[in-house]
């Protein structure tokens, strides 16, 4: 009877035995959950993602945690949604269910602005190579520059199911991208003003005159998933989902869909998403040099995204005789609205009479199109290569 | 192919196509608001 008791007490009590052993990487990596908890909380950084990415690290990281063993409630999580891709696309019909595309519309040039701010996804690409990573490894990691973590996991998920990369690589790839576009406010700044000048930021750009019909906002989302499948279909669910999100909520005739698109489809996918991702941190293989250097490169992409941008800005104030301020080219990541955002109240700084806001909404939703057109390119490349 | 090779080649025509896609998008949007002009009813809601 003793023994029985003794031997039930042992078992309460593996887990302790187990820290203590073997803990290390655990400890590490509940530590990280706690600071991601302190950052959505406290600081308000991605609340929506870092909360279940958080919990799921805690989750999987507790000592002799089967929640990602076969059957546990995160491997199911995962193998339900992450591993088929599924989540990611769901979150895209939400995005492009929020998107206004108006602005866009009524100034198309400022889409090539979209693509400037892409220019970071391939240099990184060419600097993960150069340190070591596989193909598949870079091309996940400069998918960061995309600033869009639904992009960064879709593309990424791609190879961990063909066992090209490791799993928990999808993790430190997804924790990296939303980590860096909740900091787009810290990093685009210091690289705006740095090079750009005074008289530059402070370019006064009158408002847009063209005016958008109700049919050009229908048929856009249409059109653009057509040109998506013809030059890239290897990213047509990416593209497509977006389009499907924004062309229910403009066709203005099915407001519960749309709603549900926005609400109840983004938010339970977000949350399932979150945890499944949290659930790839297991401290054992996520704290590794690799992870250090994901985070590394990823700043890096959303660094030369940014340069990308304002230099094609500089560029355009060039030719155009200054009738455009270069800081609008920072708006052309895909960190929805917050580059816009970030564009009006520094172009504000300068100039207290400058409202770039509509211009930099412009570009920023080009951004979104430029970061899923780069991936959707990126992913028909590499079948054309016979990489996939 | 080796490293250097296909991200140089990744490079060039990951971003070139990026560049000139984006730009067909450009041009059908400006044909968008030729087919698709703002209506009187509509410019009167503006």
């Amino acid at each position: 009877m003793s023994d029985a008791i003794l031997s039930a007490l042992g078992a309460l009590f593996e887990g302790v035995r187990f820290l203590f052993a073997h803990g290390g990487p655990n400890v590490i990596m509940i530590s990280v959950a706690c600071v991601m908890f302190w950052l959505a909380i406290a600081k308000g950084v991605e609340p929506l993602l870092l909360l279940p990415i958080a919990f799921g690290c805690l989750l999987v990281n507790l000592p002799l945690s089967e929640v990602m063993h076969a059957d546990g409630v995160l491997k199911t999580l995962y193998d339900f949604g992450i591993g088929n891709e599924l989540f990611p696309l769901l979150i895209f019909v939400g995005i492009g269910s929020m998107t206004d595309f108006t602005p866009l519309l009524a100034n198309p040039r400022l889409l090539l602005f979209g693509a400037a701010g892409q220019v970071g996804i391939f240099v990184t690409l060419l600097l993960a190579l150069w340190l070591g990573f596989s193909k598949e490894e870079a091309v996940s990691v400069a998918a960061i520059g995309a600033c869009d973590g639904p992009t960064v996991i879709y593309v990424s998920n791609m190879f961990a199911g063909m066992d090209r990369i490791p799993t928990a690589m999808v993790g430190a790839l997804a924790v990296a991208a939303y980590s860096y576009m909740a900091l787009v406010p810290v990093i685009q700044p210091p690289i705006m003003r740095l090079l750009t000048t005074k008289k530059e930021r402070a370019v006064k750009m009158p408002s847009p005159k063209g005016k958008v019909s109700k049919a050009a906002l229908i048929a856009f989302p249409i059109v653009v998933t057509v040109i998506t499948g013809i030059v890239a279909p290897k990213g047509l669910p990416l593209m497509g989902m977006i389009m499907l999100g924004n062309f229910i909520k403009v066709s203005g005739v099915a407001p519960r869909l749309a709603s549900a698109a926005e609400n109840e489809i983004a938010n339970v996918s977000t949350l399932f998403l979150g945890l499944a991702i949290g659930g790839t941190m297991l401290g054992t293989q996520f704290l590794t040099r690799e992870t250090l250097m994901v985070f590394g490169l990823g700043l890096v992409a959303i660094t030369i995204d940014t340069v990308g941008g304002v230099l094609l800005g500089k560029i355009w104030y060039l030719l155009s005789g200054g009738k455009v301020n270069p800081l609008v080219g920072a708006a052309g990541i895909s960190a929805y609205p917050m580059a816009a955002r970030l564009v009006q109240s520094e172009g504000q700084r300068w100039n207290k009479h400058n409202y770039l806001l509509m211009h930099a909404m412009a570009a920023n939703t080009g951004g979104q199109i430029g970061s899923v057109m780069a991936a959707a390119i990126m992913l028909s490349l590499l079948k054309g290569l016979g990489i996939i | 192919m080796n490293n250097t090779v296909f991200g140089l080649t990744m490079l060039v025509v990951g971003m070139g196509g990026t560049l000139v896609t984006l730009f067909i998008i450009t041009l059908v949007i400006n044909a968008l608001a030729l087919f698709f002009p703002v209506r009187p009813d509509e410019e009167e809601k503006k």
